[in-house]
């Protein structure tokens, strides 16, 4: 449900640099979207084509980009990738550290003409 | 401007929310007041261990409440039974609470007579977690029905929180939950985490959660010594 308001703020952002930038639509949307966060890509498009038509976004292509959590071991400092049901570490085997990457939740870029 | 032309952005999608987020903790800050978001699935106890929470501080802390839920006043209702400030948000179907919602809830509250107040998020282990409030402290309950296998399924908010509730311990005899993997699984993702064990129907651990949420007020309050 959440995606309807979230995909309302990245209109509202991509709308605002593409105004800035004098274009007169915009072609892609590159969103970054981290693996630890909540957001669901097939939504985020669903609203996307609904809420878009009378913006300069509208027909713009969306692409995102997920990042996989990381995870700095506490123990041996090495980085790894949890998976999904293990979090220790695959070098020294400890569990958990702290969070590296996974919390990106942002527009990257937009494509305009 | 006619060939395609590629614009870097970088900008946070929820900088907005995270904007207000940084206002009402300002405004909070300014008055003193311990704000914590209390997430947890639905079910799990969030307002049993406001309930309890609330008696517990009586005599120390002067606690206010904001209810979020889809629907309905109850929860608020509940809480009003203690004679304290509460205000019920109705989120009308978004499944986590907003800080434009708690910067208008705050606006119906007294600021000045409250050190403590506690934000019962809308029940959902997923979005709440990605939208700041303004809060100081992030706690979630996991309760011991729900199972141990939670921080696997929803690691997201058990890496996010600084307390995890453990409530319901006194059904640990009739359900499988193995407690001792649960602890050494959650430290492990989130190795500062507080990890209290208590039950809202017999009272078990709430002192020991109280002290704590008591504790965590003490900088705020040696902060406002000196301030009128």
């Amino acid at each position: 449900m959440h995606e309807l308001s979230i995909t309302q703020s990245i209109l509202d952002i991509v709308s605002e640099h593409a105004r800035r930038a004098g274009a007169r639509r915009v072609l892609a949307i590159q969103l970054v979207v981290g693996e630890l966060t909540g957001f669901v890509d097939d939504s985020i498009q669903f609203y996307m084509d609904m809420l878009s038509p009378d913006t300069l976004a509208a027909g713009a292509r969306l692409a995102i980009r997920r990042v996989p959590a990381q995870v700095r071991c506490r123990a041996c400092g090495q980085e790894f990738g949890p998976q999904e049901l293990n979090w220790a570490c695959p070098h020294c085997a400890a569990v958990g550290g702290e969070i590296v990457s996974g919390r990106e939740f942002q527009v990257e870029s937009i494509e305009v003409e | 401007m006619n060939r395609p032309t590629r614009i870097p952005v970088v900008q946070g999608i929820l900088s907005a929310n995270d904007q207000i987020a940084a206002q009402n903790r300002e405004l909070l800050g300014r008055h003193h007041i311990l704000v914590i978001n209390l997430m947890a699935s639905p079910g799990s106890g969030k307002t049993s261990l406001i309930l309890r929470t609330i008696d517990a501080l009586h005599d120390r802390q002067r606690v206010g409440v904001i209810e979020g839920d889809i629907a309905s006043s109850v929860d608020a209702d509940r809480v009003a039974t203690r004679g304290i400030p509460v205000v019920q948000i109705n989120t009308g179907g978004q499944c986590h609470l907003d800080a434009p919602m708690v910067q208008r809830a705050l606006t119906q509250l007294p600021l000045d007579q409250l050190d403590v107040l506690i934000i019962e998020n809308v029940g959902n282990l997923i979005c709440p977690v990605d939208f700041q409030l303004g809060e100081n402290l992030n706690v979630m309950i996991a309760s011991v029905p729900e199972g141990d296998d939670k921080p696997y399924k929803y690691p997201g908010i058990f890496v996010a929180v600084d307390a995890v509730v453990v409530n319901k311990v006194d059904l640990l005899p009739y359900v499988h939950f193995d407690m001792t993997a649960f602890c050494k699984l959650v430290a492990g993702m989130n190795p500062d985490v507080r990890i209290f064990e208590v039950s809202c129907e017999t009272g078990q651990g709430i002192a020991g959660w109280a002290r704590w949420v008591a504790e965590q007020r003490q900088p705020w309050a040696k902060r406002g010594q000196g301030v009128t």
